[in-house]
């Protein structure tokens, strides 16, 4: 029962590392209907730039401290935010108006630039994160034992879902970002800022994917360029499951797929880590396509 | 008319198939010999293929600076093979293809010089692993050969080591599923171990790349072993230490010569503390050919040799003592070596893979090399300690 519950928890933190990945999966996906297949190498270069700025500014090392760690979050969430941008201004948009699978195509190119790119830029062997917050035990009580770092995870990622669904449900933006999402053309026409607001959105998921990379740096201190590939399918596969173009689904759908990750390799095999997450995927398209949180929304022809 | 257009066809084709050969036949007739290295300079385990790069290199040139062999220069083409089994079988195809080297050094892990082998054998070259410690690898042609002791007799070492030094009884293990090394020494530790009378109270997996092992660990955790054998390499042996510690398990871990890389330490943090485990060499030994090596490679490279650095030198050397005798007791096929890639190079390369076979107490930094019958090196141990984050040296175990 003790090994059960401690798997459980280690396989929460491990899914809110999904479920934040998810986030900016879904929110682009809701907006644009576009599976934006680089966002799991936006996570990567989110992990390189906090490395980079926590060495630029001598954070870790002898002296840990959460301020610094803070600094460093922000400094990764601004340069991925930009990144994003950048990526729809030169990859997205102009195949905007083309096919969907146009788009699709072009994200899959996105993502192996950037993978390339990274290891071009930071070298193929792997980095090792500094410790920016001095890793301490906390005792859940029955035998139960995470870190502060897995607790600031599974914090942080529900604090972002809370605070993304109150963005998009209470701003200005939000409601236009819904708009846009409803029906692109008639927002448009009632004067909404459209490439504004998908520049808002890119901007919004790939600082959220940013954060993801900080935080596993965080807890799992090994980054490399092509860190993202696996974990960005998995996000994939959980904002699936949780009902893609849904906030709280992406966040359920981040836990479900941790949770069963670390159980498949605690009772099962480890040589089924990365299986279960296609199993969940082939499951839910053929039980309920629409996802644990998803509508079932006729297709207009 | 057709007959001439047949002819024309078999023309073009002989003076193209001509032009392909001729410049690679013709090009090399300069007075040295080219060795080629492949390795991991980049990827996980990078620290690898640079230390055996710098061990290979150190030799190398100390042996040109002296004069090479009877004055014939080495030279050495490096390939980086990213950490990869498919990338090391492309590194060596390029080095006997196109660089038309005479004889292969490396590689250090298991799988990739599984992966390169059989192309050395089948083009009749020379091939010395410094390194790794698979018997599969010798066991894949008579042109394979190591500079290093073999897994059974590591694994049954550190077996011995747990249950007679360290008196323990119950241990859990966690290895690379993916790796050839790291299954065989499992397989060889658990054969010893449990002939000792010990326990294996658990058996589990992960696979290389893997960031997050606490699933694992948390099972392990729930069997109370008295340590825990990791028989992999040092990136992920670094993160295991470290989540284990997270999770709460203080036992000591164990593992192999996978271990052996000064990003170790930097990786595992104070994880690793109280843990032990094999090496190739011990830099203190006060040997006055060891000494002389150490202090070497600090001035060239401002760094400790670690034992993958010293193996790499050995089989370097070797390598050109076998030359050095295929020199003084056949010259005409040394002089082959340096010519075009013909039957009698090859025949040349036949001589010379018997020399390496025969060698016999070459006398190696890393301990006295007397190739077997399988051709592979019977030598001592080291066992290393870890306290308070610097290297301890524990014990040397002769074979």
């Amino acid at each position: 029962m003790q090994e059960f519950l401690q798997q459980l928890a280690n396989g929460i933190a491990w899914g809110s590392i999904y479920a934040l990945i998810a986030l900016g999966y879904t929110m682009v996906y809701g907006i644009l209907r576009l599976i934006n297949f680089a966002h799991g190498d936006v996570y990567m270069v989110g992990a390189f730039t906090a490395y980079f700025a926590a060495r630029a500014i001598g954070a870790g090392g002898s002296s840990p401290s959460p301020v610094y760690a803070l600094i460093v979050l922000l400094a990764a969430m601004a340069a991925c935010a930009l990144l994003g941008v950048i990526i729809e201004f030169f990859a997205y948009r102009p195949v905007r108006r083309s096919s969907r699978l146009t788009a699709l195509i072009t994200a899959i190119g996105v993502s192996l630039l950037l993978e390339n790119l990274g290891i071009r830029i930071f070298g193929a062997d792997p980095k090792f994160f500094p410790q920016l917050v001095a890793p301490k035990r906390v005792d859940l009580g029955g035998g139960v034992v995470v870190t502060n770092h897995q607790i600031t995870v599974v914090v942080v990622a529900l604090v972002l879902m809370v605070a993304l669904t109150l963005f998009v449900t209470r701003t200005r933006t939000g409601k236009a970002m819904r708009a846009v999402a409803f029906h692109r053309d008639a927002a448009s026409l009632m004067g909404i800022p459209v490439n504004r607001i998908i520049t808002i959105t890119f901007a919004i998921g790939s600082a959220l994917a940013a954060a993801a990379g900080v935080l596993v740096g965080l807890t799992n201190p090994k980054i490399e360029p092509l860190m993202g590939i696996m974990p960005g399918v998995k996000a994939f596969v959980a904002a699936v499951l949780g009902g893609i173009g849904s906030i709280p689904g992406a966040v359920i759908g981040g836990l479900v797929m941790g949770v069963s990750e670390y159980m498949v390799v605690g009772y099962v095999s480890s040589t089924f880590r990365d299986a279960i997450a296609f199993i969940i995927l082939i499951l839910v398209l053929l039980i309920k396509p629409a996802g644990i949180l998803g509508r079932n929304i006729t297709e207009k022809v | 008319m057709f007959r001439m257009r047949t002819l024309t066809r078999a023309l073009v084709t002989a003076s193209l198939a001509a032009a392909l050969v001729l410049p690679l036949g013709c090009a090399k007739r300069s007075n040295e010999l080219v060795v080629g290295v492949y390795g991991s300079l980049t990827g996980s385990t990078a620290t690898f293929g640079t230390s055996t790069k710098n061990g290979t290199e150190l030799f190398v040139d100390n042996l040109n600076t002296a004069g090479g062999i009877g004055g014939t220069k080495i030279r050495t083409i490096v390939e980086d093979d990213q950490s990869k089994p498919e990338e090391a079988a492309t590194a060596v195809s390029k080095l006997i293809e196109q660089d038309g080297v005479i004889a292969v050094l490396g590689e250090v892990a298991s799988s990739r010089s599984m992966a390169a082998a059989p192309i050395c054998q089948q083009a009749g070259v020379p091939m010395i692993s410094p390194s790794s410690t698979n018997p599969k690898v010798t066991e894949l042609g008579d042109y394979i050969f190591r500079a290093c002791f073999i897994d059974p007799f590591q694994g049954q070492m550190l077996a011995k080591f747990a249950r007679s030094t360290l008196n323990m009884t119950r241990v859990a293990i966690l290895h690379d599923s993916k790796n050839d090394y790291s299954v065989g020494l499992d397989t060889y530790f658990t054969e010893a171990f449990r002939a000792l009378g010990g326990t294996i109270v658990a058996d589990v997996a992960y696979s290389e790349g893997d960031q997050d092992f606490k699933a694992q660990l948390t099972m392990i955790k729930g069997k109370h072993p008295q340590f825990i054998l990791v028989p992999g390499y040092y990136t992920e042996v670094g993160l295991i230490a470290r989540q284990a510690r997270e999770l709460g398990i203080t036992e000591p871990m164990l593992g192999g010569d996978g271990w052996v890389s000064d990003k170790l330490l930097e990786i595992a943090q104070d994880a690793l503390n109280g843990s032990y485990f094999v090496n190739h060499f011990y830099e203190g030994n006060p040997d006055p050919l060891v000494q002389k090596f150490v202090s070497d490679y600090k001035q060239r490279y401002g760094a400790n040799p670690d034992g993958l650095a010293a193996l790499a030198y050995d089989a370097a050397g070797m390598l050109t003592s076998a030359l050095t005798k295929l020199h003084d007791e056949d010259p005409k096929a040394f002089e082959a070596l340096k010519g075009p890639r013909n039957d009698e190079q090859k025949a040349a390369r036949a001589k010379l893979r018997d020399l390496i076979a025969a060698t016999k107490d070459y006398p190696g930094v890393a301990g006295k090399i007397t190739l077997d019958a399988k051709r592979n090196a019977v030598k001592a141990a080291v066992f290393i300690g870890i306290e308070n984050g610097h290297y301890k040296f524990v014990a040397a175990v002769e074979p």
